[in-house]
């Protein structure tokens, strides 16, 4: 039994009766929420018991140059259902979102490691030194303006 | 007269034998209480995703057998299923069970390994980890067979394997097995109720379940910690749907049961390897796919398998082009060292080491 991907419409339909304000567009696979809601979002995500989403898969930023693509992969154990959530960040400089430390403790480290390798900052992030580089290091790698 | 005491900071690694790699750690002491504890990592940092947005995307698969060296089939495994599901396709019966087969046999490997460091770290230098060694050994002969590499494999292609085994290999497997049979018995008699062991690492740091899905946990620290959850029953890939296996747990969640969890996996290993072995037929190994591969643009997939450390995930993003626009690695081993302060703060001096082992790490796919 394979597990459910819950598509950007199931999602965006799930988050729009609690924010009818944060969902800013979906496709197939994933929902774009506010940058801002971030953790309002994920906080209701993880609690609502028929969404459940207590286990944070993994959160990658892609760099499309115009803007930043955040993408958090998440999933429920006991619903055996998982979900794409997005948020779009534009510009290039001084980008930040909520950290969403505070919900899932796993996103400690990847957190860093966005902000070290991408440049993106997680308000409220306890510890948001750089991971992988050393401090001073100037630029952040993954972007794709870093050559 | 009361002694005075005052914390202590000690820098452990990154060049420590017992560190698995160049993993370093400062952490503060009360004597010999751990209260807090600094994971400092990048020292084996090689931006691994970087360098993949430069290949194309069979030339990654080389990159991917860097992450953990010590379960490169199993990295080469999940890409190609990202690839796969990025372009729609899906790979021959007989590549598929090729893959489960070779990912099983490289399982075993790192849990050797794995389990090897683990009693070593508890003072038991040499004999454990040279019984494991000499099994893995058998098993790095095979895959030389199979690929002529025996640690950077690189078998694997996206839509399958790159050549089917020689006829010599299936003979050398079904040695290997009866062997392994005995010399598996023996390292299982020397450790699972050894009494130091035990009394060395039951209760020792346990991971209660609901700390351990909120750090993201996976992998057989996961099952230790009580939660059934492994991917390659939750949404099975290549040939996990057609081989029967159990998934061993744990119910104390301490440092014996992650060990003992890696124990009975090995057992379950070589009953999906026999399965494969029955199963297994003629055919095609490869599908025959352009050299270079162009997905379509905007496509994204995320390629998970149940990697020896845990979920070991790949996103890719394309965008047309022939290589990868974006590949991100969600590396097992990074994440579940969040659970190191949890792990380690309130527990003694002589503890810290053994714990840190427990969580069996690989420094190639902690830092990338």
């Amino acid at each position: 039994m394979a597990m459910r991907e819950l598509s950007g419409a199931e999602l965006s339909a799930a988050l729009g009766q609690a924010f009818p304000d944060a969902v800013e567009e979906y496709d197939d696979t994933a929902a774009w929420v506010r940058p801002s809601r971030v953790r309002t979002v994920a906080a209701y995500l993880r609690d609502d018991p028929s969404l459940d989403f207590q286990f944070l898969n993994s959160i990658s930023a892609v760099d499309f140059v115009e803007y930043f693509d955040l993408v958090f992969h998440i999933m429920s154990l006991r619903q055996r259902h998982c979900a794409v959530l997005k948020a779009r960040l534009y510009g290039r400089n001084e980008l930040a979102l909520p950290s969403v430390y505070s919900v899932w403790r796993g996103a400690d480290f990847q957190e860093r490691e966005i902000w070290d390798l991408m440049g993106i900052r997680f308000e409220g992030h306890p510890n948001l030194k750089r991971i992988m580089l050393w401090e001073g290091f100037d630029g952040h790698p993954l972007r794709k303006d870093f050559l | 007269m009361t002694i005075r005491t005052e914390p202590m900071t000690v820098n452990v690694g990154p060049q420590h034998p017992s560190t698995h790699g160049v993993f370093r750690v400062r952490v503060t002491f009360d004597g010999e209480d751990i209260v807090e504890v600094e994971p400092v990592f990048g020292y084996l940092h090689r931006g691994t995703e970087k360098l993949a947005e430069e290949r194309n995307y069979v030339q990654v698969v080389t990159l991917t057998d860097r992450l953990d060296y010590t379960s490169s089939m199993i990295n080469n495994q999940a890409y190609c299923l990202a690839v796969e599901e990025l372009l729609g396709v899906e790979p021959p019966p007989r590549g598929k069970y090729l893959r489960t087969l070779t990912a099983e046999l490289q399982r075993i490997a790192s849990h050797l390994i794995a389990v090897g460091f683990f009693v070593q770290e508890l003072g038991a230098f040499g004999t454990p980890l040279m019984y494991g060694f000499r099994s893995r050994e058998r098993i790095l002969d095979l895959f030389e067979m199979l690929c002529g590499a025996r640690v950077t494999v690189s078998y694997m292609r996206p839509g399958g394997v790159f050549a089917d085994a020689p006829r010599d290999f299936w003979p050398a497997l079904d040695q290997f097995l009866e062997d392994f049979a005995h010399e598996f018995a023996e390292m299982e008699q020397l450790l699972l109720e050894n009494e130091i062991l035990m009394v060395r690492t039951r209760g020792v740091s346990p991971i209660p379940p609901e700390v351990a899905i909120n750090n993201s946990i996976s992998g057989p620290v996961l099952r230790a910690s009580g939660i059934n959850w492994d991917w390659r029953k939750q949404d099975p890939y290549d040939a996990y749907d057609k081989v029967e296996f159990d998934v061993p747990i744990g119910s104390n969640w301490d440092n014996y049961d992650r060990f003992w969890v890696r124990m009975q996996e090995v057992h379950q290993s070589i009953r999906i390897i026999r399965q494969c072995i029955e199963q297994i037929e003629p055919g095609p190994v490869r599908l025959d796919l352009p050299l270079v591969l162009r997905p379509e643009a905007g496509k994204e997939a995320y390629g998970r398998v149940e990697a020896s450390k845990g979920e070991l995930g790949f996103y890719l993003v394309s965008d047309g082009g022939i290589s990868p626009y974006r590949c991100k690695i969600r590396s097992p081993s990074l994440i579940n060292l969040t659970i190191i302060e949890h792990l380690l703060v309130g527990w003694k001096l002589a503890d810290m080491i053994v714990s840190l082992g427990s969580i069996d790490i690989n420094m190639g796919e902690v830092d990338r």
